[in-house]
């Protein structure tokens, strides 16, 4: 009888299962396919000689990735380009969320506003950013006014300015909904409470509001950082595929392995960035469950 | 108090309205600009494009204008956009026909994965959805070897198919409506469940109604994805006449900067008239990304 009845369950629980995978097969057979099977192909071709002898060679592709001058430059300049944009768009998206959090007239047709850029594409935009950082353009023109020299935007040290303001530009939008999601869920007692103690806005924000927000922060950090390493799109549409040095980023490198078909550089960098992601990815699991815990309670 | 109060406000509005300004600005000067004549763009914006276009007879301004408003609004480049040259129409087409069978397709076939994980669970599910939330954050730098290899195997270098079936599975949309559809209320699975329904029922009458904003916010957000893509189409579709619009429009210049406002303003129709009408939906959406986990 008992056995009878753990069969049956046991039954029960492989056709559960059976049934679970067919509705999964569709979906997982082509992430197989497309992306994870030929992810291991890449990380044997990033250890074997060339496809034709297949001998393996372990970490010499590697030694000659990071060696190589176009490789450094391109990882330099796509982590400076983070340091720089990644803090300027969560500050950023933070102060304009709490700006619309404090109830100002027309808070809706601002998010409205906030939100467009992200529905524009931003091929559709590039030509004014061009008209703008022109060395005779609209922004040279009112820096002389103001007595400023002009300067060459795109083709100096600078040009990586003109990059972060369109991405800020593109990406701020999105971030401001993250936050003020997160805002609306602070529980309003806490915040009477605070008010009815004396607490001033900066006190509230430091003491209260951020302790909420910190899975937010931390989770708006992670993103801007993941779209950041694809600015290459915007800088592309900017300047087609020979940038300027300070914008030659790891995209851009790529790009030029690819065209040399040199697969064993190709898959080297991949397996590179696969390892620099993951561990990024690793910590925005730790942090958040380590943040989420402690405002849960 | 009061008094403070309202000049904080007021403060607060104006530094949000100077930031809108500055966020419109680029949308608005693309949109004016387009109706511009030719001679007014080269005379404003000649040099821009110069350096590509050497020689053309026209007068080119000796500095670049930003003008706001056209001298004389023309509707010509939108003629010659739409119907003197039909490259531009193919190109959109282009953007189209690669865009659209992904938007479908992978959120179709995510409803599906997301009933799995939502409906079905086992350890071996949760590894698998953590699998699919660390791919969904690759850059594309990672994603494309993998993706260009597939593509040289199937012989489809060059073919739109190459794009449109990494796009099909990419795994964002499995994340999404798994996020959503782990909210539907289980009492109303049980309740189909009682009333003798079946599992593709259940999926079909309960949930999917259920997710209906979902869905739509969701294939919103793919949908402005895909149609910005630049990437995968530089590398996988080498052939000019194949590469949707996006990849087109940064090559343009020499003699046709007169039509380049027009077609970013047409480019951008699509995704700012699903903007208009789903700006809810997309908010929706973006907030329930906010977050790793369940």
């Amino acid at each position: 009888m008992k056995l009878k009845q753990r069969m049956e369950n046991l039954n029960r629980r492989t056709r559960e299962s059976i049934h679970g995978a067919m509705w999964l097969a569709p979906s997982l057979l082509g992430v197989a396919a497309f992306y994870i099977v030929p992810f291991f192909i890449v990380v044997y071709y990033a250890l074997i000689d060339n496809p034709l002898m297949g001998n393996f060679v372990f970490f010499d592709n590697f030694v000659r990735l990071f060696q190589n001058q176009a490789f450094k430059l391109a990882a330099s300049n796509t982590w400076r380009f983070a340091i720089v944009s990644v803090p300027l768009a969560v500050v950023l998206s933070l102060m304009i969320a709490l700006m619309l959090e404090a109830r100002i007239p027309l808070k809706s047709q601002f998010r409205t506003f906030f939100l467009s850029p992200l529905m524009v594409p931003v091929a559709s935009v590039v030509l004014i950013w061009q008209v703008l950082f022109h060395p005779n353009g609209a922004v040279n023109e009112a820096m002389q006014l103001f007595g400023f020299s002009g300067i060459d935007w795109m083709q100096s040290a600078h040009n990586q300015i003109v990059v972060v303001l369109l991405f800020l530009w593109k990406n701020l939008g999105f971030n401001m909904i993250l936050f003020m999601a997160s805002l609306s869920n602070i529980p309003k007692e806490i915040l009477e409470t605070a008010d009815t103690e004396g607490a001033g806005p900066i006190r509230k924000l430091f003491y209260i509001k951020m302790r909420y927000l910190s899975p937010t922060l931390l989770f708006v950090t992670i993103f801007s950082l993941i779209n950041s390493f694809k600015v290459f799109r915007e800088i592309y549409l900017l300047t087609g595929d020979y940038p300027y040095e300070g914008l030659y980023m790891l995209q851009h490198f790529m790009n030029n392995i690819f065209r040399a078909l040199d697969y064993q550089r190709l898959a080297a960098a991949a397996v590179v960035m696969t390892i620099a992601m993951v561990i990024i990815i690793a910590t925005l699991f730790i942090a958040e469950d380590r943040f989420g815990k402690d405002v849960e309670e | 108090m009061k008094v403070k109060l309202f000049f904080g406000r007021t403060g607060l509005f104006f530094i949000a309205a100077v930031f809108a300004v500055l966020f419109l600005l680029p949308t608005v000067l693309t949109i004016s600009n387009s109706f511009m004549t030719q001679s007014e763009i080269d005379a404003n914006y000649g040099m821009i494009f110069e350096s590509t276009r050497p020689g053309v007879g026209t007068y080119v301004g000796d500095s670049v204008n930003l003008k706001f408003i056209p001298d004389k609004v023309s509707f010509d480049q939108y003629t010659t956009v739409l119907f003197r040259s039909p490259e531009y129409l193919l190109k959109f087409w282009n953007s189209v026909i690669l865009v659209i069978p992904i938007v479908i397709f992978q959120v179709g076939i995510a409803a599906f994965a997301a009933y799995s994980f939502t409906r079905f669970k086992s350890k071996l599910k949760n590894v698998i959805f953590f699998f699919y939330i660390v791919l969904m954050l690759m850059p594309y730098q990672v994603t494309m070897v993998p993706n260009f290899l597939v593509a040289e195997w199937l012989g489809l270098i060059g073919s739109r198919w190459a794009v449109i079936f990494p796009g099909v599975f990419a795994p964002f949309s499995v994340f999404l409506l798994t996020k959503f559809m782990r909210r539907i209320p289980s009492v109303l699975i049980e309740a189909a469940k009682l009333d003798g329904a079946n599992e593709f029922q259940i999926f079909s009458k309960v949930c999917i109604p259920q997710c209906r904003s979902a869905l739509y916010s969701i294939a919103i957000l793919v949908f402005i994805d895909y149609w910005n893509m630049v990437e995968l189409p530089i590398i996988l579709l080498a052939n000019a006449d194949s590469q949707p619009l996006s990849v087109y429009l940064s090559t343009i210049n020499a003699g046709e900067a007169g039509v380049a406002f027009a077609v970013a303003v047409v480019y951008m129709v699509p995704p700012l008239l699903l903007f208009l009408h789903g700006e809810e939906a997309l908010v929706e959406g973006i907030t329930h990304s906010g977050s790793v986990k369940g």
